[in-house]
């Protein structure tokens, strides 16, 4: 199973075993990792699943759909360049190792 | 549990059925008065029953565990919206008034016209908001511990939602006392041809009168929702003629659902004291004690769906053309998804609850109605040290709608 490794704003790491197919906001939520809150369960429409993705990997994701981006800019924590919403990124086997940041606020 | 709440099978003397073999028949209404006072053990039997039942008192089929209302509410092309949300199948009855471009539309003509919504109501213009929501939140239970006893059905849950959402959508003054009974028509007409649905039909006719009004632009204030529907039609992302129809819609989902969330919210905290206090302790807990609020009352507590073919959910088979009632409210305390699904706990992870809905239909008003919940909750966790119920609660009746008429209660100051 893909790995993905969230680190909080404190710099805290925390590695988590995503089933394929899923989103990256699910793996976080079935883990109860906080940081992800999700209040839109995925359905994009609340922001609330801001995630920064490392350098590395902003690269290998999928383009984002306007949707997505238009949410964006309604994120709690500063948007940034790397800005995603984790219920967007479908987790693969090629995203073993992927790396998200937590930004300070979801709300 | 009562008799009646006891699956039987077809044959027996109950009328003759459409529904499959395997599909237990239930005499069960949810929209009888009885329901709506206690609906829980009710909402238990549906689910123990199967994963999906019959309801014979109005021949449609029904779902009350969480994985089959998320299944059917994450399928809209089986599981369509464009013959109704309601009881009535607008395939062979004509709806009560013009069909909703947003909810009772499917694919792809909804994703353009949700897409105007969701654009509307935006995290992004919630920020714009927050700051003269919280204030008038604030300024709203200072008022009430001035009086200190009052009535938090219609002091609180209705009188705060009245005084930001119709400002929000730019709306006039004169005449806002129209937009609760519509609002209130609106919600028991998705129900079954009962009392409840006739009676608040042919009262319809003034208050639909003063909505189809104010849906037109010379109307609604710049800068409200409303104005910026019909900015999206010179942007060409809809017609002029649709604009007042999302409109429409806005004034028919946005007010009566809120109040009913935040009378959820007061209700939950003045019965469970010792969540007011870790509210109190932090008040940070605000957003998610109203979700949670919003998920263990489901003020929205049912939406029907129309199959577009045979399909096979639950190990069942449904024909095509028939009614599938969702049971929000006995998903979001499904013992099979959640754990002691009875306790309201302001810390739950409540991510994944369909007390809005879920799918593209999720409800596009979710953020307007979370940021009134937040800073009402916030308002009294810093305001309030104790909310007691200081006489008997009513219950309102409506067909979609699960809400109280009335909650006395003492609020005092911290
Ligand atoms: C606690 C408050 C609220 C609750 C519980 C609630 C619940 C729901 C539910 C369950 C649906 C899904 C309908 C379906 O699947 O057929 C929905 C849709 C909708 N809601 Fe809400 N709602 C609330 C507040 C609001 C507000 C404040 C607005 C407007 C500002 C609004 C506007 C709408 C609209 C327009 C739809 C149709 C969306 C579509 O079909 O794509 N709602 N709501
Ligand atoms: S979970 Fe709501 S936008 Fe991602």
């Amino acid at each position: 199973m893909p790995i993905i490794t969230f680190i909080r704003p404190d710099s805290r790491a925390e590695r988590i075993e995503a089933e394929s197919g899923e989103s990256a906001m699910l793996a976080a939520t079935k883990h109860g990792l906080d940081g992800i809150v999700a209040e839109c369960g995925g359905n994009a429409m609340c922001a609330t699943c801001h995630v920064y993705v490392d350098d590395q990997w902003i690269g290998r994701l999928a383009a984002m759909g306007d949707e997505e981006d238009a949410l964006l800019d309604g994120t709690a924590s500063q948007r940034q360049p790397n800005s995603r919403l984790s219920c967007q990124i479908k987790i693969t086997p090629e995203l073993d190792g992927l790396v998200l940041r937590l930004p300070e606020r979801q709300i | 549990m009562s008799a009646a709440n006891i699956p039987a099978s077809h044959g027996g003397g109950a009328p003759a059925v459409n529904s499959s073999p395997g599909i237990p028949g239930l005499d069960v209404d949810p929209f009888a008065i009885e329901f709506f006072e206690d609906p829980f053990p009710t909402h238990e039997a549906l689910r123990e029953a199967g994963p999906v039942v019959h309801l014979d008192k109005w021949n449609v089929y029904a779902v009350a565990r969480y994985a089959e209302v998320y299944a059917v509410l994450n399928d809209p092309l089986t599981f369509c919206s464009s013959r109704g949300v309601g009881l009535s199948d607008f395939a062979k009855e004509k709806p009560w008034r013009p069909q909703s471009i947003i909810l009772e539309a499917d694919p792809p003509a909804h994703t353009r016209n949700r897409a105007v919504l969701s654009k509307v109501l935006s995290p992004a213009v919630m920020k714009q908001l927050r700051d003269g929501f919280a204030a008038a939140a604030e300024a709203k239970v200072d008022a009430l511990l001035v009086r200190g006893s009052f009535d938090a059905v219609a002091d609180l849950a209705e009188a705060y939602p009245m005084s930001v959402f119709p400002d929000a959508m730019g709306l006039k003054q004169e005449g806002r006392d129209h937009l609760l009974p519509y609002a209130g028509l609106v919600f028991n007409a998705f129900g079954p041809p009962n009392e409840l649905r006739q009676s608040a039909i042919e009262r319809s006719a003034p208050h639909q009168a003063y909505v189809a009004e104010q849906c037109q632009r010379e109307n609604l204030a710049p800068g409200g929702f409303g104005a910026c529907i019909h900015d999206r039609a010179d942007a060409g992302d809809i017609t002029a003629a649709e604009a007042p129809l999302l409109v429409r819609s806005l004034l028919s989902a946005g007010i009566d659902t809120t109040v009913n969330g935040i009378g959820a919210a007061i209700y939950c905290l003045a019965r469970f004291p010792e969540e007011f206090s870790r509210l109190r302790r932090d008040p940070s807990l605000a957003r998610n004690a109203f979700e949670e609020a919003v998920r263990f009352e489901s003020p929205v507590q049912t939406f029907f769906r129309t199959t577009t073919r045979e399909v096979e959910i639950g190990g069942c088979r449904i024909g095509e053309g028939e009614k599938v009632l969702m049971f929000l409210g006995a998903a979001n305390r499904d013992p099979r998804r959640w754990s002691d699904p009875d306790r309201y706990d302001i810390t739950r992870k409540t991510s994944g609850h369909v007390g809005f809905g879920g799918g593209v239909h999720m409800c596009v008003g979710q953020l307007v109605a979370r940021l009134e919940g937040e800073v009402m909750l916030a308002a009294l966790a810093r305001k309030v040290a104790g909310i007691e119920i200081t006489g008997p609660i009513k219950r309102r009746y409506n067909n979609t709608l699960r809400g109280l008429e009335s909650l006395p209660v003492t609020f005092t100051p911290a």
